[in-house]
């Protein structure tokens, strides 16, 4: 199989991934007993609000239809109306996938860096007492609920220096103290600290074991042995034979990992306050508001799906053999 | 782990097989890897959990249901593990939620194992179009993300045990069917299995008697694993406020800590036992599942811990253990 043969067939599986996800999605939301405006709660939802909605969603239609309006809408860019606020939902996701990116990033940067190193480290210090309370720091980090993490922090790092704890503003800022770019800024940046600092931690577990076991992997090949036989350092080796060889399995996880991480997002946000899309997914889920949450679950849907392909793709650019299997 | 008498393991094998040779099968058992401190660690804290969960209502201080002190009372020679925001014993609560927790672990791990066996089984086994679209399937569910589906099914069908139990074991069977069907694919080539067809075995025998048992101790490894991914996933939905609000787990106690203001009240106490309890059985099936998988299958060289994650929902870029 030739390399763009392979391409063109993994943009080709993202596409129909898509309408998969989107399929579920229209199933998965008429499959509800009852329908998806019956079980409505919000203080406006009054019977005629219920009758409008319904014929808006199409709900008198044959299920055909439906699906038939529902596709072509999407493709429109048309997601609904919140049945909370009754703005478009796409318009009322903006503000909070614009608040959570910085914060991510932010977080998911924290943990490759963090990860990789930690990695490194262990793999080079292989079995030394350095490396094992690495791993089951690493572990340890792997193995806790994220919300929890987020609780203790709260709890016992936040007070000790003095971060806000929740929302994304100081409500005192421009009243208190002078709203300039820079105070601006240091305050966004001290909000986002702790809900970036909790997702990097229970992300850095992850990565930190990845980069461990493929380095040891590597470090275990015959080039590595013929290197030592030369008589090169060991960090040298570690670094140049070992590291360089092991970022193909580091790289291409990593990116696939990264589509997960705004879902995984969603309790932190919780957690913190902090107004982004995990924050309006618990909204959604407690007004039972269908339309947004089926617009968020296509979104982190869509999101882990270009991931894939970019990790995908990636490991062509990196590794040209994987076209042949 | 004492090695099994090779006797009494090749009572049903046709040919004699010389007493000093254990069956394939339970070689796994004599493994370094399932001697490590670390495995027998993480089994005997398995075991601990698996007894708290079994004597539940023997080992409960107090009712966990009814107020036994002052709210949020520290922890005293009374309430060991202190109060919670009604006042009932965190003692006894964390030790109800094991109940609880350890049900949706093995069950939704179970429902993981029921499905990916069969998918893994029938796709290996039968392979060609049955193996196309079944593995079709898998690539699908796959890339669907897993914690948005579960909160919407959650959401869509009500808070009841069992829905959270068969949301959660619907979406992690997928690396238990990659894993079942690489090794059925090898198995199935394997002389023994050509001659037992020769001679005229149906494909219900063949697979029966003579993959299952061969792939079973690979499957119930992978199943150790899913049970951390399902206590994990139990405590997320829950602490969305999802999970079944007449029971206790530990999800929900990490939700009432959070929703009861612990943090407001100074209540650390609230907030650290829960989380404890499912970081360490979480640890605990890492470290057996890992084991157990090194152990029966010391070629994958996944040993030095390989992430559980990426396995469970590892794409098809070549990494997974095909």
């Amino acid at each position: 199989m030739r390399s763009a043969d392979y391409v063109v067939k993994r943009i080709l599986f993202a596409i129909v991934t898509v309408f998969v996800a989107i399929t579920l999605n229209f199933v998965l939301f008429r499959a509800v007993p009852g329908d998806a405006v019956s079980a409505l709660r919000c203080r406006n939802c009054t019977v005629a609000f219920k009758e409008i909605q319904r014929r808006e969603l199409g709900l008198d239609k044959s299920k055909w239809e439906q699906y038939r309006l529902y596709v072509t809408h999407l493709l429109r860019g048309d997601f609904g109306r919140s049945l909370r606020t009754e703005q478009p939902v796409l318009g009322e996701l903006w503000a909070p996938i614009a608040n959570t990116m910085p914060m991510i990033t932010l977080g998911t940067v924290f943990s490759i860096v963090i990860g990789i190193l930690a990695g490194v480290i262990s793999a080079w210090r292989r079995d030394t007492l350095l490396d094992k309370t690495g791993l089951y720091t690493a572990l340890g980090f792997y193995s806790m609920p994220t919300q929890w993490l987020g609780l203790l922090m709260v709890f016992f790092v936040a007070g000790a220096i003095g971060f806000p704890t929740s929302g994304i503003r100081d409500p005192t800022l421009g009243i208190l103290v002078p709203a300039s770019a820079g105070t601006v800024i240091v305050d966004r940046l001290r909000h986002m600290a702790l809900p970036a600092l909790t997702l990097g931690l229970s992300l850095y577990g992850e990565y930190a074991l990845i980069t461990r076991s493929a380095m040891l992997e590597t470090l275990g090949e015959d080039y590595v042995l013929t290197a030592r036989a030369k008589g090169l350092k060991n960090l040298p080796i570690v670094w140049a034979h070992g590291f360089r060889n092991a970022l193909l399995p580091i790289i291409t996880l990593i990116a696939l990992s990264l589509g997960t991480i705004i879902a995984g997002a969603i309790t932190v946000e919780y957690v913190f306050s902090y107004p982004g899309i995990g924050l309006a997914t618990v909204e959604a889920i407690d007004q039972r508001d269908w339309p947004v949450l089926q617009a968020i679950f296509l979104l982190l849907t869509v999101s882990v799906i270009v991931f894939n392909l970019i990790a995908d793709l990636l490991y062509v650019k990196l590794d040209p053999r994987v076209v042949d299997q | 782990m004492s090695p099994i008498p090779p006797t009494a393991l090749n009572q049903d094998a046709a040919v004699a097989i010389p007493a000093t040779v254990t069956s394939p099968r339970f070689r796994f058992l004599r493994s370094p890897a399932l001697r490590k401190p670390a495995t027998i660690g993480g089994l005997a804290l398995l075991l601990i959990f698996v007894l708290m969960a079994l004597l539940a209502s023997h080992l409960e201080p107090y009712n966990p249901t009814v107020k036994s002190g002052p709210i949020y009372a520290p922890p005293s020679g009374a309430h060991l593990l202190g109060t919670d925001d009604s006042g009932a014993d965190m003692l006894s609560l964390v030790i109800a939620g094991s109940r609880v927790s350890l049900i949706v672990g093995f069950a939704a791990a179970l429902v993981a194992m029921i499905i990916g066996g069969a998918v893994g089984l029938l796709s290996g086994f039968f392979g060609g179009k049955t193996d196309m679209v079944l593995m079709r399937i898998t690539d699908y569910v796959l890339v669907i993300p897993d914690i948005p589906l579960m909160i919407i099914v959650a959401a869509l069908f009500g808070r009841r045990l069992l829905n959270i139990i068969i949301i959660i074991g619907a979406i992690y069977w997928t690396s238990t069917a990659r894993l079942v069907r690489a090794q059925v694919k090898s198995v199935r080539e394997r002389t023994y299995v050509k001659r037992v067809r020769a001679v005229g075995a149906g494909n219900t025998r063949l697979i029966g008697r003579h993959i299952l048992p061969q792939v079973a101790p690979l499957l119930i490894a992978n199943t150790v694993l899913t049970v951390a991914v399902a206590i994990f996933a139990e405590t997320y939905i829950t602490f969305l406020g999802l999970g079944d609000p007449s029971l206790i787990s530990w999800g929900k106690l990490i939700e009432n800590s959070f929703k009861g203001d612990a943090v407001l009240n100074h209540a650390w106490w609230a907030i650290v036992a829960p989380g404890v309890c499912v970081t360490l059985v979480v640890l605990a099936c890492t470290m057996v599942g890992q084991a157990m998988e090194d152990a029966l299958n010391p070629r994958l060289r996944v040993g030095h811990l390989s992430v559980r994650r990426f396995r469970l929902r590892s794409l098809n870029t070549g990494l997974s253990s095909e």
